[in-house]
This record gives C-alpha cells, structure tokens and sequence, in this order.
C-alpha cells in the first residue's frame, strides 16, 4: 500500500501512522451538550465503502493528511492535507 | 580555594560517530562528515518569500522547495520537512530570526557519508524510498524510514548520499549500514 502525500509524493505504507476517522476534524462547539461529544469521542461507523481517515506522514514531511480509502478494496481515491481541508489543524 | 571536582575534570568532545566510522567496505565507504552548524530554520507564517531573500543574502542559497536542497558543499540547506528547513554548515545569520524560528540542532544529528559504487544499492535495503536516478536526482532530499529511524536522505551525486539519523541512533546506523554494504559487496563477488 502506499500514499500519495501531497508534500513528498508517493511513498511506503511504513512511513504513515494510522490515526482513525477524519471526522476528528469536526470538533463539537465545547457547549454543544453530553450527547454530541458522547458521539463525538466514542461513536464510530465501521463502514465497508469509502471512508474519510487521517493519517500522519510521520517518517516524511510530518503533515496530517485526510485519506479517502476504499475499506473493501483498499482503493485510495484521494489525499489531501488536512490543513487544508480544515483550515488551520495542526 | 579547595579544588574542585570540576577543575579537575577534563571533558573531551566527541562527534556522533566516534570509534563507529569509516568503514569501507567492497567498493563503498561510510564516513562521519565533518562538525558542523546544525539549524533547523521553520518560517513565520506569510514570511517564507522574506526569508528566502534573507537566506540568499546572508548565506548565498534560497529556500529550498519540498524535497530539495539549494547552496553547495560546506553550506547548504536541506528541505526537513513541511515548512521547514536545515542549515548545514554556517552559523545563522541572526538576521534570519526575524523570518523564522531557528533552533540548533548542532551535535543533535550523525551526519554520515555513504559513498563509492553499490552505495544505491545499500540504501535501497534499507529505506522505502525510491532511490532510482529518475525519482530522486543529485539535489534531491527526502524525509524517510532509514533502518526504521526517523532520517533525512540526501544525493549528493551519482553514488553519494548523505544520511542524517538522530545522535543516539548512530550506533545503530553504523551497524546497519555495515551489514548492507557487506551483503551489497558479496553479491558483487559472486
Ligand atoms: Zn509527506
């Protein structure tokens, strides 16, 4: 498996650490009530399909980036950083 | 006044790779680059084109763009990362802090030549990184696996590469390299 970083290009699966669902991005308003942020820090889908993940290019560039990948076929149809894709993240 | 223990003792610096290089080996050679500045140099936001000027000024190099170096033997800038460069070689100008956060990394890192034929061919047993002359041409730089270190790999030419690994790891790298540029040359035997 390898990922298209936007940074440094195509490199190994052994330069990437897995972080989980991209949707660690959408951050719920710190008001917006237990049941929201209950979901937000514990409910995840488990999909077989498209998936939006994070990834960090730990051994490379050191840049997060959100990965759209196939979970049946292990197809990569995007990468893009996630500082882009959300504003400022680090 | 009594003599203190400090007076007596005698603190000797060594560089990372002290009593672990060079080695030559077939037709390859590892060797511990010579001391040098060490800085990473990471631009203030909206300051990049600044700090390029900057760099060209005091220093005789640009910004170097992702995976690639600018400036020459003995000064140098290696790209190091997003948004991030290493300086190699001279002492920053303090000029440069008004663009960047510039953070010594003096004695931080083994900088190691590998050079003579086959020295492709022993990297390529030790990273993932595609090392083939089309994808990563003399000037090129990459942050990558190295041995399973952390490490930043360098062409300086045809079959020349400099590898940094972090200090405490220059055992390690030592040892590795040592092993794949005996393997390299004993397949050269055959
Ligand atoms: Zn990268």
């Amino acid at each position: 498996m390898r990922i298209d970083c936007p940074c440094c290009g195509s490199r190994d699966i052994r330069e990437f650490t897995y972080k989980g669902d991209a949707l660690a991005l959408e951050r719920p308003d710190p008001d917006a009530g237990d049941a929201v942020w209950n979901d937000y820090v514990h409910n995840r889908d488990n999909p077989a399909g498209p998936t939006r993940e994070l990834w960090y290019h730990e051994m490379g560039c050191a840049a997060w980036l959100v990965v759209t990948r196939d979970t049946v076929s292990h197809e990569i149809k995007a990468v893009e950083l996630a500082s882009a894709a959300k504003g400022d993240v680090a | 006044m009594a003599e203190t223990v400090a007076d007596s003792v005698k603190l000797i610096a060594t560089s990372p790779c002290a009593g672990l290089l060079p080695l030559s080996i077939g037709t390859m050679t590892a060797s511990e680059e010579p001391p040098a500045a060490l800085t990473s140099i990471a631009a203030y936001r909206g300051q990049e084109d600044a700090l390029s000027e900057m760099l060209k000024t005091a220093h005789g190099m640009g910004w170097p763009k992702p995976g690639r170096t600018t400036g020459k033997e003995g000064a140098r800038a290696l790209w190091f990362g997003q948004g991030q460069a290493l300086l190699v070689g001279p002492a920053p100008d303090p000029g440069l802090a008004r663009h960047a956060a510039l953070t010594d990394q003096s004695d931080a890192w083994a900088m190691v030549r590998l050079s003579g034929a086959g020295s492709q061919a022993v990297l390529a047993r030790l990273t993932p990184l595609d090392l083939r002359r089309g994808s990563f041409k003399r000037g090129h730089t990459a942050r990558t696996e190295i041995a399973h270190m952390m490490g930043s790999l360098t062409r300086l030419g045809e079959e020349a590469f400099l590898i940094l690994v972090f200090r405490s790891m220059a055992a390690t790298l030592a040892h590795d390299l040592e092993a794949a540029m005996q393997a390299v040359a004993a397949r050269t035997r055959l």
